[in-house]
């Protein structure tokens, strides 16, 4: 059997570049956001690369320690506002919402597009600062640094202000696409789980943001119009902005990982083909780490001066952000345990996540704990755990959503074998670059160095080349996902043989998400009541259906 | 497109992707709400900051909170609350479908929000004068305590974007004023009006807590 594209797909259909300037589209949304968020990526990689070489030996290798400042606040500013928080909610979630509630699109599709557009204009804000000069903050803009330093803070901040209501739209959207647009039938609980996430991340995009702006505001007025209320020159409180800061800024962090949680709660369920354990324990453990991580902040402040109570009640409620999520890793390995892995490269991604995601997080619990902190505080321990939690989590499982979707966004499959891979030269590389970054944390690297004692070099070394991999891992993912778009195979309806509903359309969509009006039909984890026919799932693609593998006759039906 | 064309044509405000328009009226209200929880979380920040500074310098605050003129303060509190009744009006008058008299009702909030902004005008330009300013520009001599430019700071920043708020509720009435002249509103179709009156109402009440805070410390 042999498939073709779907003559009347949203890919096809309107016509002509202007019709995707001004789509409503939420699936032309999501895949402007995806080449945006890729573009970035792309910059603020290569700016990690340029510090991993700097500190591949102490002293001046390829920068001096202002360039070094300049890229390393770059890197961060670029990866946290215009990478990580819109990657999966506003590129990915964009994308499947809707499709996975039935709906014909979100809520407000126009706010949709403005919200791209305000974060294309965010973005030029924050490209013209590098531009201009580039900020040497750090992605913190800590005052009264920042209200001092030379460099284009300004617009720096204004960018970052203006992407938060970029973020503050997809999470107004989101919460009411999931409140009033679900099909008929689809009752709370019978929302996939990533729809969970993707509706916790909202309601922190909704309540955290606001004060982010606020923030962002009042040190652009600082700096602008020295109004006095974070410089200490002034009669100010520096440590108050720190406390602003983070009252967004650890709820973001929730704003980065949550969604993420959502894609992996897919992507066990639909590779073991099991009904997922523990569903309302998943559900509800969404919404727990978005209430927590509301009140944590001030773990990032330990050795800023607040009160020692306040410092160690901060630490004893960090702990608690551990329970939802080790219910989540507790309950997508019972959903593995007896199952028939298949272990494609989506999947491979995921088994990456949770390896990754707990040294992540377990890594959290010792910085959350008050005493050891003291000691780890601004080390390459809290590096290498943020990456752990940000780049082995996040990205990771950004990854394994995009490999997942891919062949519904574009209707195109992407060679399996490089695919695996791909993911397994990432694995490898992330592991040689942040492991050895716990090592130096501990032994006392201080972060945002451009240079070192001798002692360290070798580990340095070590991370610098993982680095390099991890970059090659990268570039090889995206030269043949683009090679798939061109000469990759027409993919099924249900390639992975999944029960959630955006597998019930073509691939890609139709304009309208679905052809008919949906109806519920079954839940989205029903494996053991729903007969899904897998092998026709498989034997489109020319698997073979015993071990799904990439059986022989795949060319044949390629010829076809 | 077709399909959806022919089902819709006669509830031409219903967009493609609603099931109706009762779907349509439910999920922009609350899409409004939750912004409106997002305004109120912007200006959180602001309020946050004058408790800090209040706590740690109340006689300070005591002595600043002099300068401000109570009866214009008073006399903008009252001027704001009679928009809002003029607001809910228009509503009012947009469901029982009199154009007419929603457009008398437009133009009375727009009119009196202006009020609003002359007479913030005259307190700002007397400041101005005076050297009552922000921050590192703040000359004036007569506010006995530590650092009185703090109180203006957080002063001219909470009534500043208070101020912004008023203009972007003016821009968004006569929209309204527009749109009601064009016919484009009727007494099954009014959801903007409602959207805006209940940002407007925000506005007000964001107001009726800075009032309080600055005029009337003791």
């Amino acid at each position: 059997m042999s498939m073709v594209m779907p003559k009347m797909n949203y890919l096809a259909e309107p016509k002509g570049l202007w019709s995707w300037i001004v789509t409503y589209d939420h699936k032309r949304i999501g895949l402007l956001y995806l080449a945006a968020i890729t573009l970035f990526f792309a910059i603020a990689g290569f700016l990690a690369i340029l510090i991993r070489t700097e500190l591949l030996y102490p002293g001046q290798d390829i920068m001096d320690a202002n360039t070094y400042n300049q890229v390393f606040t770059l890197h961060g500013a670029i990866m946290i506002f215009l990478f990580i928080i819109p990657s999966i909610p506003a590129a990915l979630g964009n994308f499947v919402l809707p499709l996975m509630i039935g709906a014909k699109d979100v809520a407000f599709p126009k706010l949709n597009l403005a919200s791209w557009y305000i974060y294309v204009f965010g973005s030029i804000f924050a490209i013209y600062s590098i531009l201009a000069s580039a900020v040497d903050t750090g992605w913190t803009f800590y005052t009264p640094y920042s209200t001092t330093t030379g460099t284009a803070v300004i617009s720096m901040t204004l960018g970052a202000f203006i992407l938060g209501f970029s973020s503050i739209f997809t999470g107004i959207n989101f919460i009411v696409t999931v409140h009033k647009m679900r099909a008929p039938g689809m009752t709370w609980y019978k929302l996939p789980l990533m729809i969970w996430a993707l509706y916790a991340t909202a309601l922190i995009q909704v309540m955290a943001t606001p004060v982010l702006a606020i923030t962002l505001l009042l040190l652009v007025l600082e700096r602008w119009l020295g109004v006095g209320i974070f410089d200490p020159a002034l009669g100010g409180d520096p440590v108050l902005y720190q406390h602003f800061f983070w009252f967004y800024s650890h709820p973001a962090v929730y704003i980065m990982i949550l969604p993420a949680l959502g894609i992996i709660s897919e992507l066990i369920a639909t590779f073991s083909h099991k009904k997922i354990f523990g569903y309302k324990f998943i559900a509800y453990s969404s919404l727990a780490i978005a209430f927590t991580s509301f009140l944590v902040w001030a773990h990032h402040m330990f050795t800023s001066g607040q009160s020692e109570l306040a410092a160690m009640i901060f630490s004893f409620i960090t702990f608690f952000v551990g329970v939802p999520t080790g219910i989540k890793i507790f309950n997508w390995l019972l959903t593995m345990y007896k199952a028939q892995i298949d272990l494609r490269t989506p999947m491979v991604y995921a088994l990456s996540f949770i390896f990754l995601f707990t040294i992540g997080g377990l890594t959290g619990i010792f910085l959350g704990a008050l005493s050891v902190d003291i000691h780890l505080h601004d080390t390459y321990f809290i590096v290498a755990h943020f990456h752990y939690v940000m780049m082995g989590g996040t990205v990771i499982a950004f990854l394994g959503g995009l490999h997942f979707w891919w062949p519904k966004m574009f209707g195109k499959l992407y060679n399996e074998t490089a695919g695996r891979i791909g993911a397994a030269i990432i694995f490898v590389g992330f592991n040689m670059t942040f492991l050895p970054q716990f090592v130096l944390g501990s032994q006392g690297m201080p972060r945002r160095y451009w240079t070192y004692v001798d002692a360290y070099q070798p580990l340095h070394a070590f991370s610098s080349y993982g680095s390099f991999i991890l970059g090659l891992g990268f570039i090889l993912v995206f030269v043949y996902l683009m090679h798939s778009l061109i000469w990759g195979r027409q993919a099924p309806k249900n390639i992975w043989g999944s029960l959630t509903m955006e597998w019930e359309t073509t691939s890609p969509p139709h304009p309208h998400n679905f052809e008919e009006d949906k109806v519920l039909q079954h839940g989205p984890y029903d494996y053991d009541k729903v007969l899904i026919d897998r092998d026709e799932a498989l034997t489109d693609y020319g698997y073979d259906t015993t071990t799904g593998e990439p059986g022989e006759h795949r060319e044949s039906v390629a010829k076809e | 497109m077709a399909d959806s064309a022919s089902h819709s044509h006669s509830m031409s405000h219903v967009a493609h992707h609603f099931a109706d328009s009762e779907q349509q009226a439910e999920s922009s209200k609350m899409g409004m709400w939750i912004f409106l929880l997002t305004e109120v979380l912007f200006f959180g920040g602001l309020f946050c900051a004058y408790v800090i500074f209040r706590a740690w310098k109340p006689d300070m605050f005591y002595e600043a909170h002099k300068t401000l003129s109570m009866s214009m303060g008073a006399t903008n509190t009252v001027v704001l609350i009679v928009s809002s009744v003029t607001m809910a009006l228009a509503i009012r008058a947009m469901q029982l479908g009199d154009k007419i008299k929603t457009l008398a009702y437009l133009w009375s909030t727009m009119a009196l929000a202006g009020v609003f902004l002359v007479i913030k005008y005259f307190e700002y330009a007397h400041k101005f004068h005076v050297g009552q300013l922000p921050g590192q520009f703040y000359t004036y001599t007569g506010v006995e305590g530590t650092n009185p430019h703090v109180f203006f700071s957080v002063y001219f920043a909470m009534t500043g974007l208070h101020g912004i708020h008023v203009i972007a509720g003016m821009i968004a009435i006569g929209w309204l004023i527009w749109r009601t002249q064009k016919n484009h509103f009727n007494a099954n179709y009014y959801t903007p009006i409602e959207m805006t009156g209940l940002y407007w109402h925000l506005v007000d009440l964001i107001w009726i807590f800075l009032f309080p805070l600055f005029y009337l410390i003791h």
